[in-house]
């Protein structure tokens, strides 16, 4: 059995006040793949990402991690399964140091002292951040930040890596050394993003979603060239696939 | 000057983090400390004020030996002044019994308490202060928690804490906000303060949501757990043992009062 298989069945989420962000949306993502999850503000990303780890709780249809369903009992299982890169890092960020920001999940998985510590290495080091360790996560810039809290989760050596928009307020080259970094994971992941050339950079597959349903699903190529379909749904063709496009 | 700036983000962290002896104490060492002086101090009878001076030795030297800046710990204490004020400030009006006379001026019992509050409180403020100062927030709710604290209460202060520093950034946008569309530095009506104060609680709350949603994402369920637990020393023993002798002989005898006289005695 896989831990690496997300799939969801015709979740539909309402929130209390009767918004509905999610009205039956169905996908099946394998092991190692990157998947990108795009569409307008308001599409329902979010709202979908935040089921996958039990988050949220939907209102009809279910999440599966890895062949089992996404139950109460199963939710901290899940939890050390899927990986969750926040959008903003400041949410992410709250411990006194960069060291223990990294070190508060798998302290939580209840590890061993030694082994935290070298996971908490081992962590900063993939990131590069190894020398940010002593700092305080506030005072870090945005670049930083954002790797800082990819190793956080990193540190909990999850199958599946979900990221909410991880691109957003980083500079060029924060952005540049974060796809490099997205590249060289192997873990399945999974990226809400409005940055679709990083979509074209990364993701070999993307799921295109409006007003809370999966509108298309396939490779990114094929998909994001669509002009019509990029249009119809808040999106645009990306420039680098017009360059790309054989004439 | 913002919120933030005036809760000073983070400083009590990055206090908290030094390396000093002090640091190193134990985090229940420094807190059963801290609760006895709390006790010893808040034990005299109301009109005592010259007994209470020899106790501010003990947030002095806490401050000195943790390396914590004497002007940011007074700023701390004048936020929480007003209160201590309105506590005690009827107090000279409904005890006009007179207590004691220096020179020509007599003093009543009323003035005499209403000091002796505002000596209680900065003594008992100031070393709840340094506490958390010179041992970092996290490791004293752990520490606290190991002590026996009921989890609940330990994970609350925790998130009093924490979110303290979520409704201080959310204040300090939101004031920029208002301040670059205002007129002047005056011009923001107070009513308009009345809905901004609903509003940073609403937004404060989602954020503290997203906070919470990203801790429980990482496996948080309610424990709290720290790098390099500490183990308790004979130096931690010694620590809370040298300090009770000293409140207690603080407490039995007034130190003040006997310096004092030797020092009159010394002179005459």
């Amino acid at each position: 059995m896989s831990h690496h298989i997300v799939e969801v069945r015709d979740l539909c989420h309402a929130y209390p006040d009767g918004t509905e962000a999610l009205k039956g949306v169905s996908f099946r993502i394998t092991h190692g793949q990157a998947v990108a999850l795009v569409g307008a503000n308001g599409a329902g990303k979010s709202t979908l990402l935040l089921h996958l780890n039990g988050c949220l709780k939907p209102t009809r249809g279910e999440v599966r991690i890895g062949d089992a369903p996404l139950t109460p009992e199963t939710t901290a299982a899940a939890r050390r399964a899927v990986g969750m890169v926040f959008q903003d890092p400041d949410d992410q960020l709250f411990m006194p140091t960069v060291a223990e920001d990294v070190a508060f999940g798998p302290l939580n998985a209840g590890l061993p002292q030694a082994e935290v510590q070298q996971r908490v290495t081992a962590a900063l080091e993939r990131v590069g951040m190894s020398h940010l360790k002593d700092r305080a996560p506030y005072k870090l810039s945005a670049g930083e930040k954002r790797a800082v809290s990819i190793a956080t989760v990193l540190a909990m050596s999850p199958d599946i890596l979900v990221m909410d928009e991880p691109s957003s307020n980083l500079d060029p080259r924060g952005r540049r050394r974060l796809i490099e970094m997205l590249h060289s994971f192997e873990h399945t992941r999974i990226i809400a993003t409005h940055d679709l050339e990083l979509v074209v950079e990364v993701c070999p597959q993307v799921i295109v979603m409006d007003g809370g349903k999966v509108m298309a699903e396939g490779p990114t190529a094929e998909l994001l060239d669509n002009e019509q379909l990029m249009l119809a749904h808040g999106l645009e063709r990306p420039h680098i696939l017009r360059h790309m496009h054989p004439h | 000057m913002t919120p933030g700036q005036w809760i000073e983000i983070g400083r009590m962290d990055e206090l908290g983090r030094l390396d000093t002896p002090l640091h190193r104490r134990d985090a229940r060492a420094k807190a059963v400390t801290t609760i006895l002086f709390i006790a010893f101090v808040m034990s005299f009878p109301r009109h005592e004020v010259s007994a209470l001076m020899p106790f501010f030795l003990y947030p002095l030297a806490i401050l000195s030996l943790g390396r914590i800046p004497p002007g940011y710990l007074l700023r701390k204490i004048l936020i929480a002044a007003p209160f201590a004020v309105v506590i005690g400030m009827f107090n000279p009006f409904l005890d006009r019994e007179p207590a004691a006379a220096i020179g020509g001026l007599v003093i009543t019992g009323g003035w005499l308490s209403f000091a002796s509050i505002l000596v209680r409180f900065v003594l008992t403020v100031s070393a709840a202060l340094v506490l958390i100062a010179c041992t970092g927030m996290n490791r004293l709710c752990a520490g606290l928690e190991r002590m026996g604290l009921p989890r609940v209460f330990a994970v609350q202060l925790l998130f009093l804490y924490r979110y303290l520093f979520v409704v201080a950034a959310e204040g300090s946008r939101m004031r920029r906000s208002m301040q670059i569309r205002a007129a002047g530095p005056s011009a923001i009506p107070l009513r308009v303060y009345g809905s901004a104060v609903g509003h940073l609680l609403l937004r404060s709350m989602s954020r503290a949501d997203r906070v919470y949603r990203a801790m429980v994402s990482r496996g948080f369920d309610g424990e709290i757990r720290v790098l390099h637990e500490s183990r308790l020393r004979w130096a931690d023993a010694a620590f809370v043992i040298g300090w009770t002798v000293f409140f207690a002989a603080a407490r039995t005898w007034n130190l003040a009062d006997l310096l004092g006289r030797l020092f009159m005695g010394g002179l005459s």
